[in-house]
């Protein structure tokens, strides 16, 4: 029995992809405005204008507000919203609708003012909520105190030391270090992390992402079409694509040392593309916190349970290392607005196109993944260049 | 003032009882199974056949972090973490002890309350501290 969605296997092509003009600190620009600037953008890499599209994806802000914003007429609407991943499950659904005929080109767009707030609608879990009710009341520092949660557990179930943690945001900085765009570029050692502030004990301050302003689009075609057109650069091919999510609230995770919506999400995406671990050139990994990557080396199956600190602390996934990861330099150290997702899938194109300013020699095959919430939401994308297919 | 929660319907009742010193947890009295949380539908079998059992009120300490910063209302630092109860399901709290930083996971709790106002909130203490 074949895979559910082999035969969606390079079925949809990403032709154009491309972040905001500016990312960081980007006070002249309102949510929606960066939403549209990375749209123009990614529009204008693959020759295209709003006109070309009829289909629009988003989260944050309202899909029919991009579209009208842009004078899109659409036909397709997605405005799935599970944070962080949304991204990687709009680039499923328009690989399913694409598939269906239901529209032949979405754009998909993100853009917060995570920094400077234009625009933005506040964020307070509404005391009505699931973590109004649960966890609000109990005094988190939001994300930092909650999203670690399990670090002490996994620390005591598998041995993972407090290097070993702090080492994620160390071998992040020599990616980012290498990239121009990456807000935090100088090298860092583990004792500049220990040093740093305690925000939630084990969570210091550099082991944190960052709060920025950006945005970022992708436009999606058919592969067939994405051969009739006229491209810039070469189509980067969804070979399989996997989403899932669990509780949005920590105590509700089914495990606080694995993400299950990581690996149904992963297992389907690397299932539908029919890629072997072994066979994945490079690896984008949200990084909102240093133990998310850890959780997500071993929830993909890329290294056996507890195995990830010492995979990590070998280089593997560093510069040089068998498995770059996040070689952007991550939401640690290149840029974090609040929903990642989609500047993961950026690096993931970046590097399939042979682009990304830490190009990673002979990148066929990219698995990118994304994380909302507290691991309650899940979305893998397994990308490929045309030798894949 | 620190938050307190605002329940809906279907949650209600396990904090009305929460307010009058009693942690209940849901149970399904088609399957037998207790989950968390609250709701009015058992999330394993789907029966709309829910009761609140009163718990044990004794769990362990599955995980924590140490708040350095805190939100308005709440004195850094302090415990916060996630509890198996003994019936099986978790919830957050925080555990009021003296050394937040000496804490371990799997540490024997019991279930307190703390006073908000006209309302509750489940903390948790060592039970070795004893009371």
């Amino acid at each position: 029995m074949s895979a559910r969605g082999a035969g969606l296997r390079g079925a949809i092509a990403i032709v154009g992809a491309a972040e905001s003009t500016d990312l960081g600190k980007i006070p002249d620009k309102s949510a929606l405005e960066l939403h549209v600037d990375a749209a123009l953008n990614a529009l204008a890499d693959c020759g295209l204008t709003p006109a070309d599209v009829d289909g629009v994806a988003s989260a944050g802000e309202l899909p029919n507000d991009v579209a009208d914003y842009l004078g899109i007429v659409p036909e397709y609407l997605d405005g799935t919203n599970v944070g962080g991943s949304s991204y990687m499950l709009h680039v499923r659904h328009a690989m399913a609708a694409i598939s269906a005929g239901l529209c032949e080109t979405v754009l998909v767009t993100h853009g917060e003012s995570g920094r400077s707030r234009i625009g933005m609608t506040p964020w307070a879990p509404a005391p009505q909520s699931f973590m109004g009710q649960l966890e609000v009341p109990h005094g988190p520092v939001g994300a930092p105190s909650l999203f670690p949660m399990g670090v002490r557990r996994y620390m005591a179930e598998y041995g993972m030391t407090r290097e070993q943690l702090a080492l994620v945001p160390v071998v992040q900085r020599q990616w980012a270090a290498m990239n121009p765009r990456a807000k935090l570029r100088d090298p860092i050692t583990v004792e500049d992390v220990f040093a740093s502030p305690v925000i939630a004990d084990p969570v210091h301050l550099l082991h944190c992402c960052l709060v920025t302003d950006g945005g970022g689009a992708l436009v999606l075609t058919s592969a067939e079409r994405a051969r009739s057109l006229d491209l810039p650069q070469p189509p980067v091919y969804v070979l399989g694509a996997g989403e899932s999510s669990e509780s949005s609230v920590v105590s509700g995770l089914e495990s606080l040392t694995s993400s299950r919506a990581i690996r149904i999400g992963g297992e389907r995406a690397l299932a539908q593309s029919g890629v072997a671990h072994a066979d994945v050139d490079h690896l984008m990994i949200y990084d909102a916190f240093a133990h998310v990557p850890v959780y997500g080396l071993e929830d993909l199956g890329f290294v056996g349970r507890g195995e990830a600190p010492a995979f990590i602390e070998d280089g593997h996934t560093a510069p040089g290392g068998s498995l770059p990861m996040n070689t952007n330099g991550g939401g640690l150290s290149y840029t974090h607005t609040g929903m990642y997702g989609m500047f993961a899938i950026q690096e993931s194109v970046r590097q399939v196109r042979g682009t990304a300013p830490a190009q990673v020699d002979g990148v066929d095959v990219s698995v990118c993944t994304g994380v909302g919430g507290m691991f309650m939401s899940s979305g893998t994308l397994v990308l490929g260049s045309a030798a894949t297919l | 003032m620190k938050p307190v929660p605002l329940p809906t319907p279907d949650t209600q009742e396990w904090f009305d009882r929460i307010d009058a010193g009693e942690l209940t947890v849901p149970r399904c009295t088609a399957c037998a199974s207790f989950f968390l949380h609250p709701r009015s539908s058992c999330p394993r079998c789907g029966a709309r056949a829910v009761e609140l059992i009163p718990a044990a009120g004794t769990g362990v300490l599955l995980s924590f972090v140490v708040n350095h910063r805190a939100p308005a209302g709440f004195e850094a630092p302090y415990a916060l973490g996630v509890v198996a109860l003994a019936e099986g399901p978790r919830l957050t709290g925080i555990v009021r002890t003296d050394a937040p930083d000496r804490l371990e996971v799997d540490a024997p709790v019991r279930v307190a309350f703390e006073e908000r106002g006209e309302r509750r909130v489940v903390c948790f203490e060592l039970k070795e501290a004893g009371r």
